[in-house]
């Protein structure tokens, strides 16, 4: 009986898992144990929140393996942790330390400015970020085996996010519209390979599981996202740098799983304390938007 | 028949669609009266702690429990599995599950993500031919009571396991597009259990 690892339909799957839940940045053991005790479906093991990695500036890297294993020792839930876009060997540090996800991130800095990693190379499934539909098949055809909307990370402003996924909705909805012989020019217009567009025409839907992230600060901010057809949310500095962080996160995952219920929504929201101050993302200088890097 | 699946978390859309593959009718509950209407209940795989959790805290945790142990026909995958479980290893500190199922339940005995897997496995419900398995962080089956039937294993641990009215796999059916596992739930487990109650 032959087992066979890292196939796509075991890193896909393990996306659809986390379906209608809640995966949070944390920066430690404690963090982690709060996010667990909270509902997290995963947690994001990172050395400094995007809101920090934003007010630090400099280069921003992999973790610490020995802060990534704490966590994987604090928590049963899975673990997912960054890599930088196209730094292969990041990845394959982390694969080596067991992290059920890599998240090839516009967050960090990126180490290849033209490609991205080959990811059908690894064990390890790979979510990647997206600001259009192009750009998250252009991911999937990479090997990506989840995608989440970029948002614009460590700010509390949601604009990004939502633009993004009425973009990718948007994209995918024009797609059904079109006559089988448009898909060809579709393609070349996306810049996404002909089969994973067809594909994307016929079913009416992406390939993999979407995300949203970047700039999740609220329950209402995480029910809005699940209304756009996000499958789950990713909230990174918006849990941590709020008032009342377990109380918070405990929030946003039951806005996620009652997203069409207002009611449910107004008793999460009731005295959370402060939210995360946040930048407006208008006010961010264009070479400061996380969100550009990739293509 | 009307199957529920629990919509507090996981592929949830998954299992509805292999349901609806077997010609039943299938929708997704998440309150206490869509959790009272139906006759037979799945577990959807995802992550048992949250699941769980949400059950709490919306308030449905007894009342699935409690229709479980009054013989509602279930099947859990994966997280479900744990979920049916009356005793579970390496659990989150104060983890719940509904029971239902005299077992005892190792979560991620598989390994982590890296070690997930696909494998052909023999599945003994009487049809011939082996069916493709798909493990993703899974738990395995460590103890049984006399009440509990082997119905698959792998290396030797147990993978499927039913009672009367309870099924439970390690794998995850719904994502490999092969429907024999829910339709050995709807005619051998729920159909049986649901004409003894009539």
């Amino acid at each position: 009986m032959a087992e066979v690892t890292g196939t796509g339909r075991v890193k896909r799957g393990m996306a659809e898992m986390l379906k209608g839940g809640v995966i949070m940045d944390v920066v430690n053991a404690d963090q982690a144990k709060i996010a667990e005790d909270a509902g997290a479906v995963a947690v994001m093991a990172l050395e400094r929140v995007p809101a920090d990695i934003r007010a630090q500036g400099g280069v921003a890297r992999m973790s610490d393996p020995d802060m990534i294993e704490k966590i994987q020792a604090a928590v049963s839930i899975p673990v997912m942790a960054k890599a930088r876009i196209g730094h292969f060997v990041e990845a394959r540090v982390l694969e080596s330390l067991g992290v059920d996800y890599i998240d090839e991130s516009e967050v960090l800095t990126p180490a290849d400015y033209e490609n991205h990693i080959d990811k059908f190379d690894f064990t390890v499934p790979f979510v990647c970020g997206a600001t259009n539909l192009g750009e998250a098949l252009r991911r999937i055809n990479e090997g990506a085996a989840m995608i989440r909307s970029k948002g614009e990370a460590g700010t509390g402003d949601v604009s990004n996010a939502m633009q993004h996924m009425r973009k990718i909705g948007g994209e995918i909805r024009r797609l059904s519209s079109l006559r089988e012989d448009e898909l060809y020019v579709a393609a070349k217009e996306l810049q996404a390979p002909y089969d994973l567009v067809k594909e994307v025409a016929q079913t009416g839907k992406l390939p993999v599981v979407l995300f949203t992230a970047g700039g999740i600060a609220t329950p209402a901010d995480a029910a809005l996202m699940m209304s756009m057809g996000a499958d789950g949310v990713f909230i990174g500095s918006g849990i941590f740098k709020s008032g009342n962080p377990a109380q918070r996160a405990a929030a946003c995952v039951k806005a996620t799983t009652f997203w069409d219920d207002p009611k449910v929504i107004a008793d999460a929201s009731r005295g959370l304390g402060e939210a995360m101050v946040g930048i407006n993302v208008a006010d961010l200088p264009a070479p400061h938007r996380l969100a550009e890097r990739g293509w | 028949m009307k199957v529920g699946v629990l919509a507090l978390q996981g592929d949830v859309r998954e299992h509805i669609n292999s349901l609806i593959d077997c010609g039943v009718e299938a929708v997704a509950v998440r309150r206490a009266g869509e959790i009272k209407s139906v006759d037979a209940l799945v577990l959807p795989g995802g992550e048992s702690t949250t699941i769980s959790q949400l059950s709490e805290v919306f308030g449905v945790y007894q009342l699935i429990k409690d229709r479980i142990a009054s013989g509602m026909p279930v099947y859990g995958s994966c997280a479900g599995m744990i979920l049916l479980a009356e005793e579970i290893l390496d659990a989150k500190v104060g983890q719940k599950s509904f029971g239902g199922l005299e077992i005892t339940v190792r979560r991620n005995a598989f390994g982590r993500q890296v070690d997930s897997f696909e494998s052909d496995i023999e599945f003994a419900d009487g049809s011939t031919g082996l069916m493709r398995a798909v493990f993703i962080r899974a738990p395995w089956v460590e103890k049984v009571s006399d009440s509990v039937q082997i119905l698959a294993s792998v290396d030797s641990h147990p993978v499927a396991v039913r009672s009367r009215t309870a099924l439970a796999t390690s794998f995850h059916p719904e994502l490999s597009g092969d429907d024999r596992i829910h339709r050995y739930f709807i005619e051998q487990v729920a159909r049986p259990a649901l004409e003894k109650v009539k």
